[in-house]
């Protein structure tokens, strides 16, 4: 058996009393590929940045060693020293750099006041040569493509005298050429003696390129599975991903009325908004009738964020397409103006970065989409402001000391309660909610729950994007199934289970390789 | 009143304590001169520009703490322009004010419509502006001072020996009018305040406790009415006093009361957030610089109408005086917070530095040094007050 680089034992990582991650413990043989599993918010994340000291020793229990030695990293430098370095799923380079440039930034070469250029491109050169990338080092990051881009920070990662290597997600914007290619060269690092940890989503990719598989879910370790003595399938790991049991925790929705289409989406396209040749959304049609809440699973990227602010008023993305009707009627929606006209609400997935005003009041926020239903002839009228968000609290249950108190003092479970309270003091008919429920606790989330199933029961529709795929199952009449831009799949409550929704998704997910 | 309750009040009313703190010193300093009335009445005329301008950078601050670096170019430019039409080519005096208005919004129209629609960084815009204003000034005055002779312009705009509202009553050596208006205003205030609580009980909203609004209204009262007599005992109310209230209460409205004003402080809070909930953030930003041409202007107006003359220098670091009065104020540098009162306490307290400075006879550059440091003590405090928020 070859020696162990790296372990990690009974780790443990609270946010503001959310445990993130419980006693995971993980052993990386030297010279192997490690693939790290587990859904969105699993803890994958949380136990890298662990590792690579982006949350420093101290602020987690638990013991890592590595190469035999106890380490006690405080930032990133420190583990890149050892050899351990990290290329998150968004890159970090800088676009208006050269490559070279990028590959040896906070690494540079020559000394601190004089950088040798000359050094700096020639080994750049070597090391894209290294990874089999045909550009010049001094191109412009901006200029190359993101798998090409991608293979930069393998680069980069190679000038710092890596031994252990870390990615996460790799291969999730790469197209299947890229991709193929990325695995081909990890197992060739292999060979060559270089430790990886891979996480990621795509089952068919992991299955191919790794030796050994863990599991996370909800912050623990599940199992760990080995290619040369367990049999493994994807089924099998699907299973240990999502096996949890789902009982008493969502509200049962007394009496369902579903009524007709509230709002239908048809032939949707939406273009990135930045890189305006990319399609996010690729013809995707659905519908949403009164008094049903509707689903889209999926995972972190496939385009629902995109879907559903593009339908409301545009308010992302580039060269929109499609029809949109509400109630029947084809309807056009310019702004978020006229989305809210037509009784439409977005509830964003980043309360803090685009949802609510955090120097703000909870009275301020609450009305804020809404401010002409507590005024007069543009004048704001203090009282019935003050009526209208003491009503809105207490009928959601925000925890507070006063309608006063700024929204960014509240907890992450009444922050979101405040967001919705905003948007159903706007009064809309169609509630598109996307991730109502990330990153707050079990007692909050169950109160959303309700206020969910209190909309619908009075004819509302709603429409709800999440990628816990148990709330998903246990709250929606009908869901749809949204991978890369595409719609892949449909089915109904009856027939949703964990294993058939993850499956629609890793199915389009198989290419390449 | 327990530990906290007083670290509350004094975090609440900090740049009220020390407006007071600095009075006192300079009152000491001076041996009361300072409150002579005719140095009552100096504050205000010599800082009329101030009031006027911090509001309307108050609205640009606002909106995530974007600056007017233009404004003291804009205020000469206008002023320039003005003077030139009513004393070279007699044009009426009222017409001038309109078309000097109307110009100093066009030219806030055409840096928010840069700022606000082709998203040049207001910084860059209004640098820009700066350059081309002072030196269209130069060139409309060709580098000459153009004295102004029109006394009624003058006087309209708090210039000249007789810029004060005329006494009806005629007490000798006492203006009763001011005192009547002093009085008058204590006593809608004192209604405002009662009504508002009344009708706060009535419908059981949460209050400040009785005391504290006691001691709020009786300082309150109390500041207007020594105010008044002091000015009653020169010449009476300056009738830039009266401008800059009319601006006051207008911005102080619009900022707290209206859904316009709402806008503003949503734009600068929480950009994204505000355009999700529906607002056309680019209009905030346009109406935040045209709103900041049209105040400019009237500074310009009351700049010229005081010097009684027009010259290309006029107005140089105006805007810095006003962007100092919104920091001290309490405005955040990013946008989101700040109310019209706290710049006037703001733009008050750098008033009394710079006149107690100068009845003591305080070498003019280090009355520089002094206010600079102020200024960045109360944005240290501002920013440590945040952290420890946090």
């Amino acid at each position: 058996m070859a020696k162990v680089l790296l372990e990690m034992k009974n780790i443990t990582k609270t946010f503001a009393s959310v445990k993130a991650l419980n006693d995971v413990n993980l052993e990386v043989e030297e010279g192997e590929i490690h693939a790290l599993v587990g859904e969105n918010g699993a803890g994958k994340s949380t136990l890298m940045n662990i590792l690579s000291g982006v949350y420093p020793f101290g602020s987690y229990t638990g013991e890592v060693m590595y190469n035999g030695e106890v380490c006690h990293f405080v930032n990133i430098t420190d583990s890149e020293k050892k050899g351990i370095v990290i290329i998150h799923q968004e890159l970090a380079l800088i676009p208006y750099m050269t490559i070279a440039e990028n590959m040896f930034l906070g690494n540079e070469r020559g000394r601190s006041f004089a950088i040798d250029w000359d050094e700096t491109y020639d080994k750049a050169d070597k090391y894209l040569r290294i990874v089999g990338l045909n550009e010049s080092s001094r191109t412009l990051v901006k200029d190359i493509s993101v798998g090409k881009q991608q293979l930069v920070e393998i680069a980069k990662a190679l000038a710092k005298n890596a031994r252990l290597l870390i990615l996460d997600e790799p291969t999730a914007s790469l197209n299947e050429n890229d991709s193929k290619a990325l695995l081909e060269l990890l197992l060739q690092f292999k060979k060559e003696g270089m430790t990886s940890i891979i996480i990621s989503h795509k089952l068919n990719e992991i299955s191919y390129v790794s030796d050994k598989i863990t599991i996370i879910r909800d912050g623990t370790t599940i199992e760990t599975l080995n290619k040369l003595t367990d049999t493994i399938t994807e089924s099998r790991i699907i299973k240990g991903m999502v096996g949890r049991d789902m009982s008493d925790r969502f509200p049962v929705r007394e009496q369902e009325n579903i009524g007709e289409i509230a709002l239908e989406i048809e032939h949707w396209n939406v273009f990135h908004s930045v890189y305006t040749e990319r399609k996010v959304v690729d013809n995707v049609s659905l519908n949403v009738k009164k008094g049903e809440v509707v689903g889209i699973a999926g995972l972190m990227g496939a385009g629902r964020t995109e879907l559903a602010m593009s339908v409301f008023g545009k308010s992302y993305g580039s060269n929109i397409s499609g029809v949109v009707k509400i109630n029947g009627q084809e309807v056009h929606l310019h702004s978020v103006n006229d989305a809210i006209k037509h009784k439409l609400a977005y509830v964003t997935e980043d309360r803090k970065g685009n949802g609510l005003i955090l120097s703000n009041s909870i009275k301020r926020n609450t009305t804020l989409a809404n401010l002409s239903g507590v005024s007069r002839r543009g004048i704001i009228d203090a009282d019935k402001e003050y009526e209208v968000a003491l009503k809105q609290k207490e009928k959601l249950n925000i925890k507070c000391r006063s309608v006063e108190q700024n929204a960014g003092d509240l907890s992450g479970g009444n922050q979101q309660k405040t967001l919705l309270a905003k948007w159903m003091f706007a009064a809309p008919d169609i509630l598109i909610l996307d991730e109502p429920t990330r990153g707050i606790d079990v007692g909050a989330k169950f109160e959303i729950y309700c206020i969910i199933n209190q909309l619908v029961s009075s004819g509302k529709s709603v429409i709800m994007i999440s990628s816990e795929l148990t709330e998903v199952i246990g709250m929606c009449n009908r869901i749809y199934i949204m991978d890369e831009g595409r719609m892949v799949g449909e089915v109904a409550r009856e027939e949703a289970t964990q294993e058939n929704i993850m499956a629609h998704i890793l199915k389009t997910s198989n290419k390449g390789v | 009143m327990n530990k906290t309750k007083v670290m509350s009040f004094i975090k609440v009313n900090t740049m009220i304590i020390a407006l007071i703190l600095v009075t006192g010193f300079f009152v000491w300093q001076t041996g009361g001169k300072i409150l002579l009335p005719q140095n009552v009445s100096n504050l205000i005329s010599q800082n009329a520009y101030v009031f006027i301008l911090a509001t309307g950078m108050l609205m640009c601050i606002l909106t995530g703490g974007n600056i007017d670096l233009a404004t003291g170019s804009v205020v000469c430019f206008v002023g320039a322009v003005g003077a030139t039409l009513m004393e070279k080519n007699n044009v009426n005096w009222v017409i001038a004010v309109i078309l000097m208005l109307i110009i100093g919004t066009a030219i806030g129209a055409w840096q928010g419509f840069w700022i606000a629609y082709v998203r040049v960084p207001p910084f860059i815009t209004t640098l820009a502006g700066m350059l081309i204003f002072r030196g269209l000034s130069n060139v409309v005055l060709q580098g000459l001072t153009v004295s102004l002779t029109n006394t009624k312009f003058i006087k309209m705009f708090g210039g000249g020996a007789n810029c004060y509202i005329p006494d009806v009553f005629g007490v000798k050596g006492f203006n009763l009018t001011c005192m009547m208006v002093g009085i008058t205003a204590c006593v809608i205030y004192l209604i405002v305040e009662i009504r508002g609580r009344i009708k706060k009980a009535k419908k059981g909203y949460e209050m400040t406790s009785l005391k504290n609004m006691i001691a709020k209204v009786i300082i309150i009262a109390a500041v207007i009415l020594i105010f008044s007599y002091q000015l009653a005992r020169f010449r009476g109310i300056p009738t830039a006093l009266v401008i800059v209230a009319i601006v006051v209460l207008v911005y102080g409205y619009i900022t707290s009361k209206t859904i316009l004003g709402r806008h503003f402080y949503a734009v600068g809070g929480n950009e994204k957030a505000a355009k999700l909930s529906g607002i056309n953030t680019g209009r905030i930003y346009f109406l935040a610089y045209t709103n900041m041409g049209f105040l400019a202007a009237l500074a310009g107006m009351m700049t010229i109408a005081r010097m009684t003359s027009a010259q290309p220098t006029y107005g140089q670091n105006y805007e810095l005086d006003a962007i100092g009065a919104c920091f001290i104020g309490g405005a955040s540098a990013y946008g989101g917070t700040g109310k019209v009162s706290g710049v006037i306490i703001g733009a008050l307290l750098m008033g009394v530095i710079n006149l107690g400075m100068s009845i003591m006879g305080v070498d003019a550059n280090y009355q520089k040094v002094v206010k600079g440091l102020v200024l960045l003590a109360a944005v240290i405090f501002d920013v440590i007050s945040k952290k420890k928020n946090a």
